[in-house]
């Protein structure tokens, strides 16, 4: 065979492989685009979720050539270039098939300037979206105007939120084996095992743990934040939509963990107003017996940092009653 | 007459001794029962087990119990470690550094004959690599087991076959279990076996210590089995750390188990490692070594240099639960976050040392079914280092949600999507292999087509995971679960499986049954598809890892991946089938090259001779020239006997 002939028929299997590869990536990408994109999760319920949605959206469209080309190529090379097919040709060898300078800087310049735009796209997307729903630890770099200050007047007790007043919402999540409560300092501090949320409004997660490491993901709203003993972990996310949505425990937290959820709610604002002001009320008594607000509560090696919850089958840790060893005079 | 002809033999393994000085063995080193072997390390791993529960006792006392157990976890401790201890003394693997430290003269360890010496502490790679081989499909056997528990509790969202501290147990042990295996899987068995063979040498750089990798990686699984009676250990794989602290006393024999398995890591990678820069053949440059062996040095590295960061972890949380510190106890001054960051720097390079033996396996055997050059070798082998660089980079991908500083998110989503382009160049090696190629579809071949499959999907959706905005929905969810599934089985266990069918003829001399092969491939790779794909969608849907029930909309999905993993399940059996009946029932002999494959590994005679080689080959050439005309042979092996010689493309244009 003449080098002019196998030039030729080189470039012809590599047009065919392209052509099939064009033709199934844009009816992959065109299918996605109006059959699912629409439902893909975490959906549309926050500004979050929808930024995440679109995020994933993306990455969907462009896995789909990816994942197209190498199928195209090697379900080519399988069907034409089986050693049992008649007439496949003698497989190239010497240098030629050893490597092809412009195959291989063409696929690494490639890769690189795909995955490094996936890379800054999903920086800007990170940061855009206030952490996109992600817990960002007791120290939030990325958040939405004023919460900084609704977070320093959470402590005190002189926090509000009215209606309209496109304040944060605070809430405290706080994990334990095994279930979710909620706390809302805006109101008192009282503490309720529902989540409910206001419409149209920017919530500040803030999650902590009385004991293990659990994870609140709150699955519609796309926030994730690991609550962890003696750590704030804050998220936030700003509701957009009415509906009830799903809160499951996503980090293993010992035996009853596959059992730890519920649901929420977003409600109208004055709705929400109305459900806080009543439980807060009512709740009055209870909340008088809980630790005082707090970001943690599970007391440091200094002492420091929040009350004890008080729990029916743990007795709060005591060196003396443990170890009978005399403790050093506070 | 040949370059070698003067070559001195020298170079022998320890154990090749004349048989006129058998008469100076000791008694470790007889035939027969009144010898070191596996009984008599059993019998000294239980009394070391006894003995350590007691020591256990007596020196804590009563203030180390677990809470509300009635266990001690000091004595759970000292047991476990001295059954090790045991184990090792009874095996014979003290004896030589004991009699070091004792400043005697060791004795050289005769070669056993006979089928006892694979329960033995034999120093022929040979033997330690089917050993490896058996001791992996057994740990693979009972991981599967478990796994097919799993499924069958998630097959009804309501009513549960096992309580939910069982189905935890379950849980934790089948990870646990399997990312031990894991590691060991094709390093173990195809690496000690074949990294001699390949480069060369008659043996490995450290015999006693290969060995003393297997039998330590054996005491790990009974470590890690030991977990059960104590009640298991509720954290999954991870082990995350209030949960570790507040766990029964099985919790000892994870985190032993881990740093038990990790010694055994360690001296295996830093054996290969040596013996691959020191005992290559004389000609055997870097360029011409071949990719499984780059690939097994870049593992090599990785597992000498990540696992000491979880021995450490280990033997923190070891030192939490019986001496009372509190290195992982937030309450008095420790971090759980210390834990997180220690598992997974060492968790992420783990996660490559499962997937580099694989491409390389691939990328080996992709040559010799397809009779062309291996494509841009150079590509392949940095990219292998490459990969293992960068994964010392990545680790804080799995605490994007933690909590943990949140600035650091950008760097580590940059560094995790880095990782995809040297990984990526697998794909890039392997699609210029088949460029115009002969394929020959044999069961090895198909085996490592599949893994081009399986890791496209499974490194595709790790680029997902990878972004902050996508992981928030993602992480901890089955999305993760069915990716690190695709990566690690669908890649890894593929390629072993591939490494199998290809190598055993060498191995045992004896074929696999093609029909059974076909059979076993089409179901575990259809199965295994339709077992883990619905998984990305029951991820999407919302459910986390590790639980006993979910969404009521979801169980048809799970019970579609439950039936589907049942017969994957089955498909190992047909395996094991193809296994015994092509071992034993009807072995067929195999020819000394069934393949026709140039791997110096294939020059030798079958079986292959304690030393390997008559003579150290001088290596001529990389062994991938198929399909050129007037290329040198691989090596020159110094012997009267020719190599077959070997047909490199059937239009009669033959060998120089």
């Amino acid at each position: 065979m003449s080098t002019e002939n196998s030039m030729k028929k080189e470039t012809h299997h590599l047009r065919r492989m392209a052509t099939i590869w064009i033709i199934l990536s844009v009816a992959a990408d065109l299918l996605f685009m109006f059959w699912i994109a629409p439902h893909v999760p975490p959906g549309t319920m926050t500004d979050t979720a929808r930024a995440n949605q679109f995020d994933f959206n993306v990455l969907f469209l462009m896995a789909f050539p990816v994942l197209i080309g190498v199928w195209v190529y090697m379900g080519y090379a399988i069907v034409n270039w089986s050693a049992k097919r008649a007439g496949v040709p003698e497989p190239i060898g010497g240098p030629a098939a050893r490597g092809n300078l412009k195959a291989q800087v063409s696929w690494i310049v490639v890769t690189s300037v795909v995955v490094l735009f996936l890379a800054g796209f999903g920086t800007v997307a990170l940061i855009n979206g206030k952490g996109s729903g992600g817990g960002e630890g007791p120290n939030p770099v990325w958040m939405p105007a004023g919460s900084a200050k609704a977070e320093t007047a959470a402590l005190t007790s002189s926090a509000s939120w009215t209606p309209g007043s496109n304040q944060v919402l605070v809430v405290q999540v706080i994990g334990q084996q095994w279930r979710f409560t909620y706390r809302y300092p805006q109101f008192g501090g009282f503490e309720s095992p529902q989540l409910i949320l206001p419409n149209n409004t920017e919530i500040a997660f803030n999650v902590t743990s009385l004991d293990v490491i659990h994870s609140f993901w709150a699955y519609q709203l796309s926030v994730k934040a690991d609550a962890n003993p003696q750590q704030n972990n804050v998220a936030y996310a700003k509701t957009d939509q009415l509906g009830s949505f799903m809160v499951r425990c996503s980090e293993l937290c010992g035996i009853w963990h596959g059992a730890m959820f519920n649901s929420g709610k977003v409600v109208s604002q004055s709705n929400f107003q109305n459900w806080a002001t009543t439980t807060e009320s009512a709740n009055a008594a209870n909340t008088k017996n809980l630790p005082p607000f707090a970001w943690t509560y599970v007391p440091d090696a200094n002492g420091s940092a929040g009350g004890y919850y008080i729990d029916g089958n743990v007795t709060p840790y005591s060196p003396v009653e443990t170890y009978g060893a005399k403790q050093p005079a506070a | 007459m040949t370059i070698s002809a003067e070559r001195p033999t020298e170079n022998a393994p320890g154990s090749l001794l004349p048989p006129a000085q058998a008469g100076r063995l000791g008694w470790t080193q007889r035939p027969g029962w009144m010898s070191q072997h596996l009984g008599t390390a059993i019998v000294l791993a239980i009394v070391g087990y006894l003995l350590g529960h007691w020591l256990g006792h007596e020196i804590t006392g009563d203030y180390a119990y677990v809470q509300n157990s009635g266990q001690n976890s000091s004595a759970n401790f000292f047991a476990l470690l001295f059954m090790v201890v045991g184990w090792l003394t009874g095996i014979g693997a003290l004896n030589y550094p004991a009699a070091k430290l004792f400043g005697r003269a060791p004795r050289e360890e005769a070669t056993i004959e006979g089928w006892s010496k694979y329960f033995r502490y034999t120093l022929d790679h040979k033997v330690v690599g089917l050993q490896y081989v058996v001791g992996v499909l057994l740990f693979m056997f009972t991981g599967g087991l478990l796994a097919m528990a799993i499924r069958a509790e998630l097959l009804n969202p309501t009513t549960h076959l096992f309580g939910p501290g069982t189905y935890i147990e379950i849980v934790s042990e089948h990870g646990t279990i399997m990312m031990m295996m894991a590691t060991s899987i094709i390093v173990g068995p195809l690496g000690n076996y074949f990294i001699p063979l390949m480069i060369g040498s008659r043996k490995m750089a450290f015999p006693r210590i290969e060995a003393f990798s297997f039998w330590v990686f054996v005491a790990g699984y009974a470590v890690i089995f030991s977990a059960l009676p104590y009640g298991g250990f509720p954290t999954g794989w991870t082990g995350y750390a209030p949960l570790q602290t507040q766990a029964g006393p099985g919790m000892i024999s994870y985190l032993f188990g881990f740093a038990v398995i990790g010694m055994g890591m360690m001296a295996a990678g830093f054996n290969i490692a040596v013996t691959v820069i020191n005992n290559r053949a004389p000609g055997m440059t870097w360029s011409r070594v071949p990719i499984f062996v780059w690939s097994i040095l870049a593992t090599a590295a990785l597992l000498t240099l990540a696992t000491p960061t979880l021995f450490a972890a280990g033997l923190f949380g070891i030192l939490d639960k019986t001496a009372q510190t509190a290195f992982y106890v937030s309450e008095h001054g420790g971090s759980s976050y210390l834990w997180e960051n220690l598992f997974w720097f060492f968790g992420h390079p783990e996660v490559y040392i499962m997937a580099l033996p694989g491409f390389g396996i691939v990328a080996e055997i992709l040559p010799v079914f397809t009779r062309k050059p291996l494509f841009a070798y150079r590509v392949a082998a940095s990219g292998m280092i490459g990969v293992a660089l960068l994964s010392f980079f990545v680790w804080q991908h799995h605490l994007f949600q933690s909590g943990i500083n949140p600035d650091m998110r950008p760097l580590f989503m940059l560094t995790t999507e880095l990782i995809s382009i040297p990984t990526g160049f697998i794909f890039l090696v392997g699609m210029g292999t088949l460029y115009r190629a002969k394929i020959r579809f044999e069961i090895p071949m198909l085996f490592a087509m599949a893994l081009f499959f399986n890791f496209l999907i499974g490194g595709v959706t790790g680029v997902f995971l990878s972004d902050v905005p996508v992981n928030v929905t993602v992480h901890g969810g089955f999305f993760v679960l069915s990716h690190f599934h695709y990566t690690i089985m669908g890649g890894l266990l593929f390629a072993f499986m591939a490494g199998l069918y290809y190598w055993l003829p060498k191995m045992t001399g004896r074929m696999m049954n093609k029909k059974l092969g076909l059979w076993h491939f089409w179901t575990m790779f259809i199965f295994f598809n339709l077992t883990f794909f619905p998984m990305f969608i029951i991820g999407l849907l919302g459910q986390p890892r590790r639980v006993f029930t979910y969404a009521k909309n979801l169980q048809g999905l799970n019970d579609f991946s439950s039936i589907s993993a049942f017969i994957l399940g089955a498909s190992f059996l047909l395996f094991f089938a193809n296994l015994m009946y092509s071992m034993y029932i009807k072995p067929v002999k195999a020819p000394a090259n069934p393949w026709d494959s140039l791997g110096l590994e294939w020059q030798t005679a079958t079986p292959i001779p304690v030393y390997n080689f008559e003579r150290i080959p001088v290596i001529m050439s990389d062994p991938y020239h198929y399909s050129e005309i007037g290329a040198p042979p691989v090596a020159d092996l110094g012997t009267n006997v020719k190599a077959e010689p070997v047909i490199s493309s059937t239009s009669g244009s033959g060998p120089a």
